[in-house]
């Protein structure tokens, strides 16, 4: 048998998208985002130990609207972050591998994650006086 | 009696490292961070649009500095073994993952840093 022949495993790219597979990776992506969200955390708490200009041109930022965006995608990522970490912790346990349970609770953590960032950001308008 | 072979022994790396511990620490701070995160939300929600004086208040609250510390210790950890990971499975150069890892530990450790001292000038009065 020539070996230059032999059948490769097909390339990520080939596969259907899934709802596991695609969460999956969302949780790595949200993951990074994450990561650089507390770089964000970092500038609005030094801002604040730096004195009232620095600390409201922070807010300024934070407030404009591509502040907000960013902080809208922080928020959902934060969330569904979350949500799936506990699934992941119920596989550590032992729980939930069967196909429709998994399918199940996809769903149910993207639906939560969707809920909560709605909910924490009528929360937000609220505080500031706009809703 | 070691079964590794003498290769294996100067590299001082057994058959899986230290992924058990890595593994572990990852969970036990993503544990302690569903309810600082849930906390952290909901109480920071507070300051949308905040002045200075707001903040101050926040931030100087005794309890709420605690909270704060144990939050930023269990990001930054999280975030750090996370990222490793990452770099791990898409970096492939050795050059390349060791630089990459290096800057992205020391930027971790000095946001962690920043994130520390912020949170305790307010806490202890300055």
């Amino acid at each position: 048998m020539d070996s230059r022949q032999r059948p490769l495993s097909p390339h990520l790219g080939i596969y259907r998208p899934q709802i596991t597979s695609v969460l999956s990776i969302l949780h790595r992506l949200t993951g990074v985002a994450l990561a650089f969200g507390a770089v964000l955390l970092t500038y609005w708490l030094s801002a604040g130990a730096y004195g009232p200009e620095a600390f409201a041109r922070a807010q300024e930022f934070m407030g404009s609207w591509f502040g907000r965006s960013i902080l809208l995608g922080l928020t959902f990522s934060l969330f569904y972050h979350l949500c799936n970490g506990i699934r992941h912790l119920a596989w550590d346990a032992g729980w939930g591998f069967e196909l429709p349970t998994l399918r199940a609770t996809g769903w149910i953590v993207l639906i939560a994650s969707v809920i909560l960032t709605g909910v924490t950001w009528v929360l937000a308008y609220k505080a500031a006086g706009i809703l | 009696m070691s079964m590794r072979t003498p290769l294996n022994r100067a590299r001082g790396s057994g058959s899986t490292k230290d992924g058990t511990g890595h593994w572990w620490a990852q969970r036990l701070t993503g544990v302690a961070l569903v309810p600082l995160t849930l906390w952290f939300v909901f109480s920071v929600i507070s300051l949308a649009g905040a002045d200075y004086a707001a903040f101050k208040a926040w931030a100087g609250d005794y309890g709420r500095a605690v909270l704060l510390i144990l939050l930023i210790i269990a990001i930054f950890h999280h975030a750090q073994l996370g990222l490793q990971v990452v770099i791990e499975d898409y970096v492939h150069k050795e050059a390349t993952k060791v630089v990459m890892m290096v800057v992205m530990k020391f930027a971790v450790y000095l946001c962690a840093a920043g994130c520390l001292v912020a949170v305790l000038k307010f806490a202890l009065g300055s």
